[in-house]
């Protein structure tokens, strides 16, 4: 370990690192804009320098030069200043020189309070504006109705670009024109179009970038109450921190979990929570009176309905993946096991129960996204990564540049060098193999590019398996033989090789392909990872309550003859066609459905439950990595809201259940799920339970400046009421308690003397970029399984397409495809309407266009059609999830027609797009 | 034990003399005793010299207060101009420390002289906008954010606040 010595004392650092991180990592401040832990250093900014000595006499004499932090390696022996008034000076000076033209904003600016511009000028120490002349201004840009643009207030550190193009690899985003008229923005006004693009407002270190949900219905950092959350947007289960003041959810920001997000979220992540505030939201228990309409009941009486109904009867019970493995585990109880159904359709419940069995079977590790992003060789089987597991697409973008690490790694070029390290690999990237249904988000890395339709996706990975293990396979297709020997090739050179496949193409033979792939490098002696992605927040914990034998929606249609039906935050007319889910709902005499929002199942309901949301309960999920995470109530439910765990508990309580009996808090409930369920014996480690404290007190989730606690309310009576006591959790609601060193899965915010911005997160980890100091959130229920020994699989048939039908293959989009985050305010501007994807010399067979209207298989659906030419063939594409879609099944074989009568949309008008042309001045 | 003597002679001698000094204190509430302009009395925002509404809502005034009786919500005017949707002081709790127009970058919140606040009724005390809003520019009579503000509202475009170069064109080759 080196040994250097900053201002005489002497420190011993960890090599390979630089300086500036090195420093921050010893908790001294140093000032820094462009350099940023996930994307290592630039030095464009010259805002982290130090003076540098190259003997003691030089130190004496004060004969040192000045260098900046983040580019310079610590070395043994190195002799630093940081304090002198050299080095003082210049970091000041560079401040004083960045504000010449900042604008007198700070009042009006979203990132006050939480800027780190504000931390660093204030850390210099620079005050007063000595230069008399005019500022530059910039005319901001339209950018969607997600970010909001304010471009005077840049400070041109690259940050937003590096971040932006070289990270995430959008490629809409530039530094446009030279010198100081410097500008970030696009070519022109428009959408931005990465999925990634929200992080822009957490990287960027000014308040360039911001959340124009916020923006629009603003409140300070300071002021938020906020909780550990978990992103129930996908299955990936990033790490949040919503953000709550005045009982409305006002922003989502990433939460740092080393090996689930990192710092980074995705779109659907970040912008797709505010359903919370949806006016469609339940207020009140609901009867269905004699005219079919709601009469609101208080919660006393509506549990005496629903114990009523439910004492003596047949009760069955639809879980949900969307809600939380204790809520599920209570219905469950409370219908009893065979009674049971975790919620999925059909297909989902065989194809989530596939992916749990091969991965619990599968000698291949499941790896977390730091193994994810060391992958060098990845084949990804029949998923668009970037619209099913967003983040994992993100990281796989870091993983392609492992060749260019490897090649900096030769020159012995350590890897922050960012600029260095891109420069020298130029556009060469690891190897990527995609072979999905039509063109995916991430084609512009990977090395081939396949379309297939899904059963011959299987019948290529079912070769390249067979390739490795040196099976001779039979003969192929020549759009499939073509790629065989590149993939296998690569994958037998790999030093760790990652498989990834999923549920979202529909096609279990995919899947399955894809272990058997994994399987035969293991065999070979490969080092190999395996990701199945999985629909939802919950749906893996949801196969491992229930397990495969469970009714799925049909078979509980099917089988049906129940007095009462309990539905737990499921609309069972999203996930399955209308038929099923009338026959299901029509083989019982009462339904009582629990669930947030208005839906056309809540509707269909005689008694309707207001369940609290994910920002307002407690619960955990099983992410795809089979990672128990717990979320916490950012704030408490409003008026007879409750957590459906609460409800389910006090009616099983009512109905005086033995299971019941000893269930008092919430952690019961987690510590009697794990002691009877074997899959999920490991859930109690996802976090503390509710004695926990941190150094003796509680872990605060309101900041120590939350202000206005003797006004907020005082409209309603100045007699102010205590805070909300939370008996559930280690977590208070008030700012009293200790936001310090507590595990990481009770992190609420950041925050650090000096260190208002996000930035402050550096004082909560174990060194600069490391897992945080209280230790990693959540728990890993899956760990290597035992493969069991099976010889060459059959070769799964072949896809043929008959004339004049094409099969149906799910297409998804960030956003749209997934229910909730759909009904947030700004995604909702940006989804579409259903739509199906058909190849242009389809579309001329059916004589339609691009905007069309077709019917499917004579009325099962009527869609707008688009043409998509990278559809495979015999295949069309159709928007999973979507309005209009829930009949439509993966893998059915459908005519089609032209819609008669069809109205062409007009062109789609964005609300937010208003006002705001360039030379308008408004923004 | 001398000194400790004449100290308090000097003493009777001091409290003697104010006997024909002219009285401070006056008979209130018949007689009104003057208040500087500057005196913390309540609470009032104001407007800038356009008329305008001074508050941007930036929740300063809020965090300083050390009795925590300031809230509001920022809301976002068709002009682009930051606002309380509501701005509301808990006058009970008050203190008049003054803390609030310290804090205050617009000049918008002002303490005045008017200190006579009593009511029977607690929830009197609480005053919502429409109560704290006066016409006028209170104190400080020229300022006006927006004049400085980079931020662009409608009427005062990007370039058009003091010390603003016109903006600009990214598309321009010249130096
Ligand atoms: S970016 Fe920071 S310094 Fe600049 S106006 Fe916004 S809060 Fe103030
Ligand atoms: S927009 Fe933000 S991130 Fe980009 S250069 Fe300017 S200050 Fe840096
Ligand atoms: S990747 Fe999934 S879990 Fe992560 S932020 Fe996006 S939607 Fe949420
Ligand atoms: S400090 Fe001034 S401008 Fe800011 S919220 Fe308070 S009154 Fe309004
Ligand atoms: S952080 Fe080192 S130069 Fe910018």
């Amino acid at each position: 370990m080196p040994t250097i010595r900053i201002d005489g004392v002497e420190y011993e650092m960890e090599a390979g690192k630089n300086l500036l991180e090195s420093c921050l990592s010893l908790g001294l401040d140093l000032p820094y804009f462009c350099w940023h832990p996930a994307m290592g250093s630039v030095g464009a900014c010259r805002q982290c320098a130090v003076v540098q000595y190259l003997t003691d006499e030089d130190e004496q004499s004060g004969r040192g030069r000045i260098v900046m932090g983040c580019m310079t390696p610590v070395t043994d022996g190195a002799i630093f200043s940081l304090d002198g008034d050299r080095a003082k000076g210049f970091r000041e000076s560079v401040v004083e020189s960045l504000m010449l033209n900042h604008p007198h904003d700070c009042p009006v600016c979203a990132e006050g309070g939480e800027c780190h511009l504000q931390d660093m000028t204030v850390m210099v120490g620079h005050r007063d504006r000595v230069y008399r002349g005019q500022k530059n201004t910039h005319r901001n840009q339209y950018l969607g109705p997600l970010i909001n643009h304010e471009m005077n207030r840049c400070i041109t550190c690259y940050r937003c670009t590096r971040y932006y193009k070289d990270y995430a690899g959008g490629t809409d985003l530039a530094a446009l024109a030279s010198h100081d008229h410097v500008y970030f923005g696009r070519h022109q006004e428009g959408v931005l179009e990465s999925e990634f693009a929200g992080n822009l407002v957490e990287v960027c270190p000014t308040g360039v970038f911001t959340d124009k949900t916020l923006v629009n219905d603003y409140t300070r950092k300071w002021d938020l109450q906020s909780a550990p959350s978990v992103c129930t947007g996908c299955a990936v289960g990033c790490n949040t921190v919503p953000g709550e003041r005045y009982g409305r959810l006002k922003r989502v920001h990433n939460r740092f979990n080393a090996e689930v997000n990192g710092y980074f979220l995705c779109d659907r992540g970040r912008f797709g929570a505010n359903f919370v505030n949806n006016d469609e939201r339940l207020e009140s228990p609901g009867l269905r009176n004699q005219t079919g309409s709601y009469d609101p009941v208080d919660h006393h009486h509506a549990l005496q309905v629903m114990a009523e109904a439910c004492s003596g009867a047949r009760v069955a019970g639809i879980g949900s993946p969307r809600a939380s493995v204790e809520a599920n585990y209570l219905l469950r109880n409370l219908v009893g096991e065979d009674n049971f159904s975790p919620g999925f359709n059909d297909r989902e419940h065989k194809l989530v129960n596939l992916a749990l069995e091969l991965q619990q079977a599968s000698s291949a590790v499941t790896p977390d996204i730091r193994s994810i992003e060391s992958a060098d060789v990845i084949l990804i089987l029949g998923e668009d990564l970037t619209n099913t597991a967003p983040r994992l697409a993100l990281a796989l973008r870091q993983s392609v540049r492992n060749k260019a690490f490897e090649m900096a790694a030769d020159l012995r070029l350590e890897s922050w060098q960012d600029a260095a390290v891109r420069n020298l690999a130029q556009d060469q990237l690891s190897p990527l193999f995609i072979a999905a249904t039509g063109s995916t988000r991430l084609a512009d890395v990977a090395e081939e590019n396949i379309t297939l339709a899904p059963q011959n996706i299987a019948r290529l990975g079912a070769a390249v398996a067979a390739s490795i293990s040196g099976h001779a396979g039979e003969d192929l297709e020549p759009e499939i033989a073509g790629h065989v020997e590149a993939i296998s090739t690569a994958l037998r050179a790999a030093k760790r090789p990652l498989i990834i496949s999923g549920t979202s193409c529909g096609n279990a033979e995919v899947m399955q392909t894809a272990a058997d792939v994994a399987e035969a490098l293991c065999q070979s002696g490969q080092q190999t990872m395996l990701t199945l992605t999985v629909p939802e927040a919950n749906s893996l914990g949801q196969a491992m309550l229930a397990g495969p034998d469970s009714p799925s929606l049909g078979k509980l249609a099917a089988d049906g003859n129940f007095d009462v039906l309990v539905i737990l935050e499921n609309d069972l007319y999203h996930r399955a066609p209308e038929p099923e889910v009338e026959r299901l709902l029509a083989t019982a005499d009462t339904v009582i459905v629990l669930d947030g929002l208005d839906n056309r199942t809540t509707s269909a309901a005689s008694l309707v439950l207001p369940a609290a949301s994910f920002a307002e309960t407690e619960g955990t999920l099983v992410s795809l990595e089979g990672r128990a995470q717990r979320h916490y109530p950012v704030f408490a439910p409003k008026g007879e809201r409750r957590p459906a765990w609460v409800w389910l508990l006090a009616c099983s309580k009512e109905l005086g259940l033995s299971t019941a009996a000893d269930l008092h808090h919430f952690d019961d409930i987690t510590r009697d799920c794990a002691a009877n369920i074997a899959d999920l014996a490991g859930i109690t480690g996802a976090a503390p339970d509710h004695h926990f404290r941190n150094a003796g007190v509680k872990i605060p989730r309101q900041p120590h400046r939350y202000s206005g606690r003797t006004a907020m309310r005082a409209d309603i009576s100045v007699h102010e009421p205590k805070q909300p006591v939370d008996e559930e959790s280690p977590l208070a609601f008030t700012m009293e308690g200790l936001n310090r060193s507590q595990p990481g899965s009770l992190l609420p915010f950041v925050w650090a003397p000096g260190w208002n911005s996000n930035q402050s997160l550096h004082r909560f980890q174990s060194e600069v970029g490391g897992p945080l100091r209280g230790g990693t959130a959540g728990m890993r229920l899956l760990g290597p399984g035992q493969a069991k020994e099976s010889g060459p699989r059959e070769n799964p048939p072949a896809f043929s397409p008959t004339q004049g039908q094409w099969q149906l293959v799910p297409r998804y989009r960030i956003f749209g495809s997934e229910e909730l985050s759909a009904l947030s305010l700004g995604v909702a501007e940006l989804c579409e309407d259903g739509y199906i994807e058909i190849r242009a010399d389809d579309a001329l067979g059916l004589e339609v266009g691009e905007g069309d209207g077709l019917n499917l298989n004579d009325g099962l659906a009527t869609l707008e059609v688009k043409i998509n030419n990278s559809i495979a063939a015999g295949c069309i594409g159709y928007a999973a999830g979507h309005s209009g879609t829930a009949n439509l099944t993966p893998g059915e074989n459908i005519s089609l027609q032209k819609a008669q009568g069809w109205k062409r949309r007009r062109p789609q008008l964005i609300g937010s797009d208003r006002s705001t042309e360039i030379g308008s001045g408004n923004d | 034990m001398f000194k400790a003597l004449m100290s308090q002679v000097r003493t009777i001698w001091t409290i003697l003399q104010h006997s024909f000094t002219r009285a401070e204190t006056v008979q209130y509430p018949e007689q009104k005793p003057y208040l500087a302009p500057r005196y913390r009395g309540r609470i009032v925002l104001t407007k800038d010299p356009d008329g305008e509404e001074r508050c941007v809502a930036c929740n300063l005034c809020a965090v300083a207060c050390p009795v925590d009786c300031i809230a509001l919500q920022q809301g976002v005017k068709e002009d682009g101009r930051w606002y309380p949707e509501f701005f509301r002081i808990n006058f009970s709790r008050c203190i008049m420390c003054g803390m609030c127009e310290e804090a205050c970058p617009t000049n918008a919140i002002q303490l005045t002289p008017d200190f006579e606040m009593c009511e029977y009724n607690r929830s009197s005390m609480v005053y919502e906008k429409e109560h704290l809003q006066i016409e006028g520019t209170g104190k400080y009579h020229d300022y006006n954010f927006y004049r400085v503000a980079g931020l662009a509202i409608t009427g005062k475009d990007k370039g058009q606040a003091e010390n603003e170069a016109t903006p600009i064109d990214v598309k321009s080759l010249l130096p």
